[in-house]
């Protein structure tokens, strides 16, 4: 998507639903969103069909508002919950098979390069534990390794959630789950471990506690992957259908994961820390500021 | 359904997933041909059909598809316009977009637009029996094709930027402002030789209700 997609031909504006008279007048494209600005701006999800206070849908929403470039990204999924919201976004939606996001998002990566190559075009996986570090696993690592330039993140819920309550390889050990009645005999994989040791230029793991840190944390992770290397980011999403948890306590159980054992973590190659840097400075100059 | 040898894709419903046109031997049209029902025909066939039948059913609706509503590239203006043009001929036309293919839940507003992961409830709710997709991409058009078949007695109409659509009731390929044009002109034709459209009462295109009210500044909530 560029921004004259979002020009409605002459004439045809009455027609168009409220929704996309909005997107088109007010809707984040073209400048950079801040957080503080919610409620004044269309986003670019709205409506979504996942369960009453499911933390997932929080996250996304949160991850969509910090895009740097709604309109230049590309988001890639799968099979699991996250994608019932992601897919009705107004940004490009791949659904993956349910193993290969990875693989695809390397693709689309690459093609777009060589389609645009005037035009960063950003490139963002988002998909649950299972998808990404499951069955997609062996992709996730080769696209590491080969150190894509795209983002991956993982709606870690630590659950299959959309199947009904199984345990997933992010699932603390001892948990019990529907599916899995007699409790997990292993570790929760550590997929930060594994980012670093495959030299992931920017890793993060959060909670949906912060909305301003899950807003910078995206912008950062998607920044480094269009120039630096590949970006990480973990992200706690509780299912409240499978963990039991009221939909008004979600919060109260993030701040609590985040407390005990998630907490925040952010590590950065250098090469990712200057450019960060240089992008930060670029956007305080007097120009950037009078056009924000 | 009307039977006929061989297949015909007549209006339905057809009950749950016919099957596609092209499985059951339908194949596209060429430059300069149109298919009717099924069945191969001149452009001016094809476009004297479509005319006929735009003017004769209940609830006459154009569904303008992506191609046609983001004036993304040069020429899709010009196309945008033939459409408006078109669509002023028509007494009681609607029109209702299909902005993109995004998937709509929980609930659409069937007044306001037409998805292609659902598209007899636009349908069904505006009672319509005739419709023209244009500006719609193949791959999306074909399942809605088959999807309205299935479950509607809407008479589905294509104007294709590309191969055509053998799964509509009447399609013409490589459509661009010319075609277009030669519909609303074939139209034209028709009332003025006496066909009296079926909604001769209702001048120039009508505004659903979810249009009227987002034209009005007031908040609509769908029923
Ligand atoms: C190849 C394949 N295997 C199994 C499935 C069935 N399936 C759909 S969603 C899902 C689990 C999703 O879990 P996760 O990725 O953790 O996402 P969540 O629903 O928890 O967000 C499974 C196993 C599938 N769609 N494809
Ligand atoms: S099942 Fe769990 S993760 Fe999925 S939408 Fe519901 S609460 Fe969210």
């Amino acid at each position: 998507m560029a921004l004259k997609t979002l020009k409605v031909a002459p004439g045809f504006m009455r027609f168009m639903p409220k929704e996309y008279q909005d997107l088109v007048e007010k809707g984040p494209f073209g400048r950079q969103i801040k957080l503080s600005e919610l409620g004044t701006f269309k986003e670019v999800l709205e409506e979504h069909p996942m369960c009453e206070g499911c933390a997932m849908a929080l996250f996304i929403r949160l991850s969509l508002i910090g895009l740097p470039n709604p309109e230049h990204t590309i988001i890639v999924g799968t099979a699991g919950c996250g994608r019932l919201a992601l897919a009705q976004a107004a940004i490009p939606f791949v659904y993956g098979n349910y193993c290969d996001t990875n693989g695809v998002a390397s693709g689309i990566k690459r093609g777009l390069a060589i389609r645009f190559p005037e035009q960063d075009k950003d490139v963002v996986v988002m998909a649950g534990d299972g998808g990404i570090a499951d069955i997609g696993f062996s992709q996730v690592m080769h696209a590491w390794f080969r150190k894509e330039k795209f983002t991956t993140v993982m709606l870690d819920n630590e659950v299959y959630g959309n199947t009904g309550g199984q345990e997933s390889g992010m699932t603390c050990r001892g948990t019990v789950v529907k599916m899995a009645p007699t409790g997990k005999q292993f570790e929760k994989i550590d997929m930060i471990g594994l980012a670093q040791n495959a030299g992931v230029s920017y890793i993060a793991r959060l909670t949906p506690t912060n909305p301003g840190r899950v807003v910078s944390t995206i912008r950062k992770a998607v920044l480094v992957a269009r120039k630096i290397g590949p970006a990480y980011v973990q992200a706690y999403t509780s299912c409240n259908i499978e963990y039991s948890i009221p939909p008004d306590r979600v919060l109260d159980d993030a701040r609590q994961v985040e407390k005990e054992r998630y907490g925040y973590l952010e590590i950065m190659t250098d090469e990712a820390k200057s450019y960060l840097a240089q992008v930060e400075a670029e956007t305080r100059t007097p120009e950037a500021v009078a056009t924000v | 359904m009307k039977s006929c040898t061989p297949y015909c894709i007549t209006t339905g419903p057809a009950g749950l997933l016919p099957p596609a046109a092209a499985c059951c031997g339908i194949v596209l049209p060429e430059k300069g041909q149109g298919l009717v029902e099924g069945r191969l025909v001149s452009e001016e066939a094809a476009l004297e059909v479509m005319a006929q039948e735009l003017l004769s059913r209940k609830n006459p609706t154009i569904f303008p598809g992506p191609l046609v509503l983001w004036a993304w590239k040069e020429g899709v203006s010009e196309k945008a316009a033939s459409v408006l043009e078109l669509a002023e001929e028509i007494p009681g036309v609607r029109i209702i977009p299909m902005p993109d293919y995004r998937p709509i839940y929980p609930k659409i507003d069937p007044e306001a637009v037409i998805n292609p992961c659902h598209p007899n409830l636009t349908i069904w709710y505006n009672k319509i029996e005739v419709c023209v997709f244009v500006g719609v991409h193949c791959h999306f058009a074909n399942i809605t094709l088959r999807m309205i078949r299935a479950g509607t007695n809407c008479y589905t109409i294509t104007l294709c930027h590309s191969a055509g659509h053998e799964d509509s009731m009447a399609s013409l390929p490589f459509c661009d402002v010319e075609q277009v044009r030669a519909l609303t002109e074939a139209v034209r034709r028709l009332k003025r030789q006496g066909l009296r459209p079926r909604h001769g009462d209702a001048c120039g295109i009508q505004l659903t209700h979810a249009q009227q009210a987002v034209e009005a500044g007031l908040v609509w909530r769908p029923a």
